[in-house]
């Protein structure tokens, strides 16, 4: 079995609106998934559900094995799935360092007896997250922003240190809400960069993302949601040949 | 200047209790933005367990040593009052996480009378002594004395304090619990289970305010089962003092507090010609509390609640 998520028959309502209807898609093992659409399409609506912020209303989501619909957040992040925001949210008053460390508590377990007694177990565990985390700093280019709070860092850094908080979390998926929002073309083509990079690692990556050339160039299958409703799965080459999409999304001048 | 030292000494000693108590509100206050009223009536807890315990000692084993049977009394009352914590928290608390806030507040007080009650049922309405079982030594320092007990009660506060400042800045659960209290959202989708951090914080404020119960009945020598509430009124107004919220400011404002009314008890006298005397020594808090409310709401050390993400 090749999927990694597995996603059927989804609804979700609100009142009277239908943010999602019978969404069912797949997300391969090892892929760039891309998730496009219009404004209010339901893709944002789609990562809340699946990351246990929303219970669906029909419908069932899978992670390997493990069903993530009825799941708490913190159980669906420790089954495997972290994501990141759109309008980003860092613990704005902790440093760094201290937030990519709150990223490791889902894979730590030592409580605060074993910290006030500075037991050999939990000092290890601490080592072990410490440098976990100063090794994702480095590779995301923020080493010497450790101990900065996360409000005082620039914007781009901002988005790269959620990214390291995500993946301090050994996620096998990685969910990423409109990474290259408000970048300039230099960040986006970091951010390229470091997602290929993340791929070829052999991580998994959902990414919703707006930015049009950027989705087709980098994901190896894309789905296409409008008013709730899939309207397109494939690669991007044949997704954007999709007359339906070009209608619903590209607009006429992308003919 | 030897009434100036001793007042000095008093108000340290007062100020570091009302500032364990007052830790309590102030990591409720920062997770939940909920005033936990009944957090006096817990603190009030630990000293009559503290005391049932120490009795029953002292009556049964004569000739035990007094540090022993202190020891004794708090390795049973820390531990009632976590679980205290923990199921007020579970039964008042939690069911009313998305209701308004005036809701959980009602609920604090409701807790609060319920728990002086239980007391009263089990201990009666008396104020029970606590037996003269530690060292009464006294020393003199430039003219003014200070008593074994007070001298324990300032070092083992300030060891509290700083284990607890440890604690929260520098472990996976004082992570967790910073992250909780600045986005529980966030802090859950980044895989803090919010409600242990929750239950967690509870455990660790009664467990301050049992410690606190003991040094307040060891110091004026007895206990009651309404000593919770001004107890209580006066760390929450420490708290305030302080910037609820905010670890430090608990700890500034509850050192301040002491100072304040042991300051105030010992030249009100002087200042007023004899007309108010000691006995207005519980006026200050409130004093305090109103003054800070009007020119400073957010406390000394501010806590920052408008930068939640």
């Amino acid at each position: 079995m090749n999927a990694l998520l597995t996603v059927s028959g989804v609804s979700k309502a609100f009142g009277g609106l239908q943010a999602l209807s019978d969404i069912s898609l797949q997300v391969h093992r090892g892929e760039i998934f891309g998730l496009i659409g219009p404004n209010g399409a339901g893709k944002t609506t789609l990562f809340n559900a699946f990351t246990g912020l929303y219970t669906i209303d029909r419908g069932e989501i899978r992670l390997n094995t493990t069903r993530l619909n009825g799941q708490k957040p913190h159980q669906v992040l420790q089954a495997g799935l972290a994501r990141t925001f759109q309008n980003i949210r860092l613990f704005a008053e902790m440093t760094a360092l201290e937030n990519v460390l709150v990223g490791r508590h889902a894979r730590t377990t030592s409580g605060v007896v074993g910290a006030v007694l500075r037991l050999p177990g939990t000092r290890h565990e601490e080592a072990d997250s410490r440098e976990r985390a100063h090794a994702l700093l480095h590779r995301m280019g923020l080493a010497q922003h450790a101990h900065r709070l996360a409000r005082n860092l620039s914007y781009g850094d901002q988005r790269r240190l959620e990214i390291a908080r995500a993946l301090a979390t050994e996620p096998s998926l990685l969910a990423l809400d409109e990474p290259a929002a408000g970048m300039n073309p230099n960040e986006r083509a970091g951010l390229r960069e470091l997602l290929l990079q993340l791929q070829a690692d052999g991580l998994t990556l959902l990414l919703i993302e707006h930015d049009v050339k950027l989705v087709m160039g980098l994901c190896t299958r894309l789905a296409v949601l409008d008013y709730g409703v899939k309207i397109a799965e494939g690669t991007p080459d044949v997704v954007s040949r999709d007359p339906k999409v070009i209608a619903a999304y590209l607009g006429d001048e992308a003919l | 200047m030897d009434i100036f030292l001793q007042q000095l000494i008093n108000g340290l000693v007062l100020g570091s209790v009302y500032a364990l108590v007052a830790l309590g509100y102030t990591m409720v206050y920062g997770i939940l933005e909920l005033i936990n009223f009944a957090h006096g009536e817990i603190t009030m807890m630990g000293a009559m367990v503290s005391l049932a315990v120490i009795g029953a000692l002292a009556l049964a084993a004569p000739g035990l040593p007094g540090v022993l049977v202190l020891g004794a009394g708090l390795a049973v009352a820390i531990p009632v009052c976590m679980a205290l914590g923990l199921l007020i928290e579970r039964v008042a608390y939690r069911p009313l996480r998305h209701a308004p806030r005036l809701a959980p507040l009602i609920t604090a007080i409701g807790v609060s009378i319920i728990l002086q009650n239980i007391a009263m049922l089990i201990w009666g309405k008396q104020y029970i002594p606590f037996p003269a079982i530690l060292p009464q030594g006294r020393h003199e320092i430039l003219g003014a004395s200070i008593s074994d007990t007070q001298i324990a009660i300032l070092v083992l506060a300030v060891l509290i304090m700083m284990t607890l400042i440890l604690v929260v800045q520098k472990t996976r659960l004082g992570r967790a619990m910073r992250a909780t209290a600045q986005s529980r959202q966030v802090a859950s989708l980044m895989g803090v289970d919010v409600n242990r951090v929750i239950a967690s914080t509870f455990v660790i404020g009664s467990a301050l305010a049992a410690v606190a119960g003991v040094m307040v009945s060891a110091y004026y020598g007895l206990a009651h089962y309404y000593m919770g509430f001004l107890l209580g009124l006066k760390a929450f107004s420490a708290a305030v003092l302080g910037g609820i919220g905010n670890l430090g400011g608990a700890m500034l404002g509850g050192l301040l507090l002491g100072l304040i009314e042991s300051f105030g008890a010992g030249y009100i006298g002087d200042l007023t010609g004899g007309f108010l005397g000691s006995h207005y020594q519980d006026v200050f808090a409130f004093f305090v509390l109103i003054a800070v409310l009007v020119f400073r709401p957010s406390g000394l050390l501010g806590a920052r609640v408008v930068e939640r993400a």
